[in-house]
């Protein structure tokens, strides 16, 4: 692929920026792709690669900066401007209508009957019948009529996002070798992926983002996951000196019965078989990359879905629960990522608070006004929430209305706490006071489950962090050792063999 | 044909409801013939185009509010222009209501895609503002109606070589229907239109990565609303020979029968033929309850019941079609 750096590019992206509000999303992104040419599209989380994948297929507009296609100027107005500029995305959610049929899909699209349905049966689908209704048919088939009508449409760039996610193995291969035969046929392609046995399997670059900016441009090689690593976290070195904790990092787990213990939990498409236990007193981390099951996880474990295979323990009863009421009343709280789904945002901050002190059948009637208030208050202050706003959560900051929503279980008193990404989008003394409440929280003796999407905060909170991949834990790691290298190597499904000294 | 069968089952069992409620008729009202089939029908006609319209939104994934209140405005709007016109103004005035349902569709639509404030509360909004508009034209019912008009939904239809007596059963409101919807709705269903506006009420962002302009869709949706909305104010002033400015019970009965007929409320599913069927039944059942002079106000009740029993028992076929 020498001479396609040469030669003008298929798609040449440069300096492309992008804000929202006061995030600045992309700051200086550029992607350059030869013909022929696979290229992997890698960054952590937050490091502006859906921003940039939103720009290119005309999802969002840009702010600054260059899309050129075949040497023009790319029109990427709508995702349909950005289709007849050439560039054709197969999405990680299926963009195909479920209440229409198979036909009617590829009419609205206005793709040829005759390529498609090559290109499915070429992937080893021979049992479809156009007259299916999409929202009837399983993800996986979905995934591949998806890159079907995308391969119909013969565009000069594919984008495919994490499109090996949610196939089975048999379906990979063929998938990943009618990708390599397209790029061999000239086409090019924006392979975006967590895992890197593929991109070592088909990619021919990787283009690696970080705070979003374009960082790194290299060629596939054996022992290329290494330096691409460094990439992702760039100058951060050295973890940030842990303090030193109390607790013995719950290590004695021999003698002590778990407060929760999970064994072989599967559920969804996702969740493969995770197995782990949660001590009292103990943070425990969990890290992953996006969609590795851990929203599937805590749905679970809150009670809002139920799993397919595995059991769980409380306090060494097995139990099942089939409503959140059921995890409530087992002690499992969950404070959920989208704080929109814990608070009710038209209501006061001291209402907010008192809701669960509320939520059992027997208290209904007169509400103890007194001893709420004073529960309430204490909550309030020990968590500094700024009350000026108080009226209506809605008008917090976002690191305020999420000390709500943890406060209100502080006031409660709490046996078990799941925090799945507490801190996204909050200011850092925010998050330090969070940080502070969880160890309080621990230290008090409960059991706090601490999902994390930032990779720094591991250290600050945890005193263990399991590390899932794939739907499957892959490590566990005590918090001392949990620098971001090695939590950003593990959550690739890479070893930890070859950065400790055995 | 079994498939046709399981996919259409709808369908086919409010048709074969609708054939069940005229034996029905003709059992409780012995003399129940030709001319009643004939009054029936025209008597159905606004609410059987109020329902087309508003299944049209509904597929896109909308609720039209405003629709009882625009067939008010071009029922007045027609019966102001034609009263005392020539039958060549009188059809250029049709084309005018037509037109003028298009625009105020157009209208509700815009504002919704523009503020991007929910459907139901803009439509809603909406509903004050055409009957405002439609008494601000005739205060009062009047106006006319030209007489080769109401000759188009008055009576049988007559064929050249086929017996009246064969014919008559056919009623011409019947006729009139069918070929409005099938001049205006089948052709936009078949194209790419159609498919776009069951997509956009199926997945809206599914559709827009499909490279569908949703909010352009949106409009296309309403001002179709407004169009049959037009429709259905022509025939209550054809029918009646006067404009009526106080909106009918158009609009829950077309909200009832959209269900009724298979339309998901939410969008995405359904076609125009079940909800027409069950426009037609409920406006059956209503006629037999007063034929049986049930009382008026347990007539509702017996209307309500059997649309909350209908979709009950769609929902829990749907349930059971999931689990196998």
């Amino acid at each position: 692929m020498a001479e396609s750096e040469t030669t003008a590019p298929v798609l040449d992206a440069e300096g492309v920026s992008k804000r929202f509000g006061a995030v600045q999303a992309l700051r200086d992104a550029s992607l350059r792709l030869g013909k022929g040419e696979i290229v992997a599209l890698m960054g952590a989380n937050g490091a502006g690669k859906s921003t940039l994948v939103k720009i290119l297929t005309g999802a969002l507009r840009r702010d600054t900066g260059h899309v050129r296609i075949r040497g023009t100027e790319a029109r990427l107005n709508s995702p349909a401007a950005a289709r007849r500029s050439g560039l054709v995305p197969v999405y990680q959610e299926p963009s195909l209508i479920p209440d229409l049929d198979v036909a009617d899909n590829l009419r609205l699209g206005r793709t040829p009957v005759d390529a498609f349905r090559h290109w499915v049966a070429e992937m080893g689908i021979s049992d479809l019948r156009l007259d299916d209704v999409i929202g009837d048919l399983p993800l996986a088939t979905l995934r591949i009529l998806d890159l079907a009508r995308a391969l119909a449409a013969e565009p000069d760039v594919l984008m495919l996002d994490e499109m090996t996610a949610a196939l089975p193995t048999d379906l990979v291969e063929k998938v990943l070798r009618v990708v390599r035969q397209q790029a061999d046929g000239g086409r090019s392609i924006i392979y975006i992926s967590h895992r890197f046995a593929e991109i070592a399997a088909i990619c021919d670059r990787a283009t690696v983002l970080r705070d979003g900016a374009t960082v790194g441009n290299l060629k596939i090689e054996p022992g290329i996951e290494e330096r691409v690593v460094e990439l992702m976290l760039g100058g951060k070195v050295a973890p940030v000196a842990s303090e030193t904790r109390s607790r013995a990092a719950a290590s004695g787990d021999s003698a002590i019965i778990p407060r929760l213990r999970l064994r072989g939990l599967k559920a969804g498409t996702r969740l493969a078989d995770v197995s782990f236990e949660l001590n009292r007193g103990e943070v425990l981390g969990v890290v992953a990359l996006e969609g590795q099951g851990q929203d599937e996880l805590f749905d679970v474990l809150a009670g809002n879905r139920r799993p397919a295979a595995g059991s769980l323990e409380v306090d060494g009863r097995p139990v099942a629960f089939g409503h959140p009421a059921d995890a409530i009343a087992a002690g499992l709280t969950l404070v959920p990522g989208d704080r929109a789904h814990a608070l009710l945002m038209s209501r006061s901050v001291r209402e907010n608070i008192a809701l669960p002190l509320l939520a059992r059948l027997r208290d209904w009637g007169a509400i103890r006004v007194r001893d709420e208030a004073a529960r309430v208050t204490s909550a309030i202050e020990r968590l500094q929430i700024d009350t000026r706003a108080q009226g209506e959560v809605r008008r917090l900051s976002g690191g305020n209305q999420q000390k709500v929503t943890i406060a209100r279980w502080i006031a409660k008193g709490v046996n078990t706490l799941l925090l799945f990404d507490p801190t996204r989008g909050i200011d850092v003394r925010t998050k330090r006071q969070i940080y502070g409440l969880v160890r309080e929280l621990a230290g008090q003796g409960a059991a706090v489950l601490f999902y994390t999407s930032e990779l720094s905060e591991v250290p600050q909170a945890c005193d263990r962090v399991v590390v899932i991949f794939n739907g499957r834990v892959v490590d566990v790691i005590p918090a001392a050792e949990a620098d971001e290298a090695t939590l950003m190597r593990a959550a690739y499904g890479l070893s930890r063999a070859g950065t400790e000294p055995a | 044909m079994t498939r046709f069968l399981s996919k259409n089952s709808r369908t086919v069992g409010l048709a074969a409801l609708l054939a069940l409620l005229l034996v029905a008729t003709k059992l409780i009202q012995p003399d129940f013939g030709a001319s009643g089939l004939e009054s029936l029908a025209r008597a159905v006609l606004p609410f059987a185009f109020a329902t087309v319209g508003m299944t049209i939104v509904v597929i896109a994934g909308g609720i039209d509010l405003s629709m009882a209140a625009m067939m008010a405005v071009a029922s007045v709007t027609a019966a102001v222009l034609m009263e005392g016109a020539s039958d060549g103004q009188a059809a250029i005035a049709v084309l005018g209501v037509l037109v003028l349902g298009l625009v105020m569709g157009a209208i509700n639509g815009t504002l919704i895609v523009l503020t991007r404030v929910p459907d139901i509360v803009v439509t809603l909004a909406m509903l004050f503002v055409w009957q405002g508009v439609a008494l601000l034209i005739l205060n009062a019912p009047g106006g006319g109606a030209a007489p080769w008009l109401r000759d188009l939904v008055v009576g049988g239809v007559v064929l050249p070589g086929l017996p009246t007596a064969l014919t008559e059963w056919l009623p011409k409101a019947v006729l009139f229907l069918v070929i409005a919807v099938a001049l205006i709705w089948v052709p936009i269903r078949r194209s790419r239109l159609g498919l776009m506006l069951y997509a956009i009420g199926s997945d809206q962002l599914a559709a827009f990565r499909s490279g569908i302009p949703v909010g352009l869709t949106r409009i296309v949706a309403y001002a179709l609303a407004g169009l049959f909305a037009a429709l259905g104010g022509l025939s209550v002033t054809m029918g009646t020979g006067i404009g009526e400015p106080i909106p009918g019970p158009y609009l829950m009965a077309s909200v009832a029968a959209v269900v009724l007929g298979g339309v998901v409320l939410g969008g995405g599913r359904g076609g125009i033929v079940g909800p027409v069927l069950a426009v037609f039944i409920l406006r059956l059942v209503r006629m037999d309850l007063t034929l049986l002079s049930v009382d008026p106000n347990v007539t509702a009740i017996i209307e309500g019941t059997i649309t909350v029993a209908v979709v009950m028992f769609g929902g829990l076929l749907a349930v059971r079609g999931m689990q196998k």
